[in-house]
């Protein structure tokens, strides 16, 4: 049921004005002009109903999700909630069993694969290496929905690599092995690799697991500043201050379904976090950029972890 | 293109290698005579020994070589397992069944089409196996790779065993260890037409091998169409498999050592290492055949022999280098 949304899509992130953490360059808070309904979000991504099982099990319950275009989207909830899955079911990697998914106008089950991939990238959090592909040949594999078989990469395909290699901050190690790098690095490979691949909207999966707390500020400054050059992004994180710091929407999923959705400032709440991860948390204000700031109380070692949310 | 020249000129000199005495300017003189291009230079008996016995068996040589490293290199690339190969997964054992059936007994099939047939079946029966006993890892797939090829190169021997009126030992071993010592223009071009109907493609398909690198789920996020993909590239390569096997029996390693040391030198990037395989495992099989031709000479060594005796331990090395996959 999509009767438990307390706040629909299309609230964008109006909540602070102004200011920004160190790393960014101030762009929060910029009111995006969309549908307020979110129905008819210009070239973002709708999600209505979405359902996916898998041996019986159902992990992704009826879910509606909107990212409007241009936005960043945060997907958030406990390990287990979907949110791997609802990623691979926007790419196309798994196909949904019921509802529908569209990008802009088009309904992505109506679109061929190669389509598809041409303008949804992901970006996946562990990827074990290939062996013996250089960084360099790793992010060249994004140009693959561009290129015909038998052709080789053309001067453009080499310019949007060199392009999304030092976009993701991957440059410098560009001729290194992949299965040297650390697991930061191969981070930023993973998104230089989707970045190939000129999407309109971008998946990535737990972008700053593995990365410092810097890499981490620098990756989400640098998903802010794609999404202002017009990419939808939808990123799955963990860090429930990082997400409230940066993107102008969140969805909150627990056990498939989505509990709560909309402006990290309305849906992040103590009573939520309770709910959902079974912590007890105090809701700050960052005192730069006014975003939501979560403090987190101790957790006995012996405290149960949060009962699920009830599927069915 | 060096590989290329270097595998033009293989084959000229390992035909002039043997107990004939020949030189490189009478097989030029022998091909060009029966291509219509020159006079007759070289006596009947030895142009017979070029043009009869060893021209086509060193070109099914190079054609089965090139063959069986393609399958390699499609076969790790799609099941992301280092150790795949058509011999260690069975697939050659079920072709030989498949081929043995027809030519032992006489069954009325097409001999490449019962022996792509028996490849076909060993494959379903190897992934059946390995994802019924906990999932298509590396080791999981070569133990029921194993046992495939336990089951069907026993009955290739049973069927020979038991229908062979003279020498089925020897019939035998040639088919479990592969040999090519009774390779005809017919073998060749059953094996060059199966390189070329089936192998070129193949070849083709580096771009989208590239993209399984990261796994399925990266595969797909590029847009290829997984399962429908490698289903339709396996099939190939069993069909491949199955027409090369016809002509030479269960050939090892080749399709596991090739790739391997193709890589070492020019990485992973399909679009390079295919063809570069292909190249590699011609000149390879040219040369390893004959070596089985002629070291015991006048004695000849099934040629599956002495690519085990190099394949063995290259598999040793990979399993040592991967322990952490497995």
């Amino acid at each position: 049921m999509s009767g438990e949304v307390r706040v629909r899509a299309g609230g964008v992130g109006a909540t602070g004005s102004g200011g920004g953490v160190a790393t960014d360059s101030g762009g929060f808070g910029t009111a995006r002009s969309d549908d307020p309904t979110g129905s008819g979000a210009l070239g973002g991504l709708r999600g209505s109903r979405v359902r996916f099982s898998r041996a019986s099990r159902l992990i992704v319950d009826d879910v509606d999700i909107t990212v409007p275009r241009g936005a960043v989207g945060a997907l958030l909830g406990p390990n287990g909630a979907g949110k791997s899955t609802l990623l691979h079911l926007v790419a196309g990697v798994e196909r949904a069993d019921a509802g529908a998914l569209a990008l802009g106008d088009d309904d992505l089950a109506a679109l061929r694969r190669r389509d598809r991939a041409r303008r949804i990238a992901l970006a996946e959090q562990e990827v074990h290496g290939a062996q013996g592909l250089r960084v360099d040949d790793v992010v060249a594999l994004g140009r693959i929905p561009h290129q015909s078989a038998w052709a080789s990469a053309s001067a453009h395909d080499r310019a949007v690599v060199a392009r999304s290699l030092v976009a993701a901050g991957a440059a410098e190690f560009a001729d290194r092995p992949y299965d040297e790098l650390s697991g930061g690095e191969r981070q930023r490979v993973n998104l230089a690799r989707a970045l190939a691949q000129e999407p309109e909207l971008l998946l990535l999966d737990e972008p700053t697991n593995h990365l410092d707390i810097h890499a981490q500020l620098t990756m989400l400054a640098l998903l802010r500043r794609l999404a202002d050059d017009g990419i939808t992004v939808l990123a799955a994180l963990h860090d429930l201050s990082l997400a409230a710091g940066y993107a102008d929407h969140v969805v909150v999923l627990a056990a498939g379904r989505v509990v709560a959705a909309g402006a990290p400032g309305e849906v992040l709440t103590t009573e939520l976090i309770r709910e959902v991860w079974g912590v007890e948390a105090s809701v700050l204000e960052h005192p730069r950029s006014g975003r939501p700031l979560i403090a987190f109380s101790e957790v006995t070692a012996d405290a149960a972890p949060p009962a699920p949310a009830p599927v069915e | 293109m060096l590989l290329a020249v270097l595998l033009a000129a293989s084959v000229v000199v390992a035909v002039t290698i043997g107990p004939a005495g020949l030189a490189p300017a009478d097989v030029f003189a022998s091909v060009l005579a029966h291509l219509g291009l020159g006079e007759p230079t070289l006596s009947p008996l030895r142009d017979g020994i070029v043009w009869e016995l060893r021209m086509p068996r060193v070109l099914t040589a190079a054609a089965v070589g090139a063959g069986l490293a393609i399958c390699g290199v499609v076969m790790q690339a799609l099941t992301r397992n280092p150790l795949a190969d058509p011999y260690l997964l069975g697939l050659s054992s079920g072709a030989s069944v498949g081929a043995v059936l027809v030519l032992v007994l006489g069954i009325a099939v097409a001999l490449p089409l019962a022996a792509f047939a028996g490849a076909l079946a060993a494959l379903a029966v190897t992934f059946g196996l390995a994802r019924a006993a906990g999932g298509l890892s590396p080791t999981t797939t070569v133990l029921a790779g194993l046992a495939v090829s336990a089951v069907f190169g026993a009955v290739t021997s049973l069927v020979i065993f038991w229908s062979a009126t003279n020498d089925s030992y020897r019939e035998i071993l040639n088919w479990l260890l592969g040999s090519l010592s009774g390779a005809d223009w017919a073998s060749a071009a059953l094996a060059g037409g199966a390189l070329l109907v089936v192998g070129v493609p193949l070849i083709a398909t580096g771009r989208t091998l590239d993209a399984f690198a990261f796994g399925d789920a990266a595969a797909s996020a590029l847009g290829v169409h997984v399962t429908r993909t490698r289903t339709l590239l396996l099939i190939a390569t069993a069909l491949l498999t199955g027409a090369l096997v016809a002509v030479s029996g269960a050939i090892g390693f080749v399709g596991l050592i090739l790739p391997h040391a193709v890589r070492l030198v020019v990485g992973t990037r399909h679009r390079a290492l295919l063809p570069l395989s292909a190249l590699a495992g011609a000149l390879f099989l040219v040369w390893v055949d004959t070596g089985a031709r002629t070291l015991f000479d006048p004695r000849e060594l099934p040629v599956g022999i002495l690519t085990a005796l190099v394949g063995g331990p290259v598999f040793a090395a990979l399993m040592l280098r991967n322990r952490r996959l497995s």
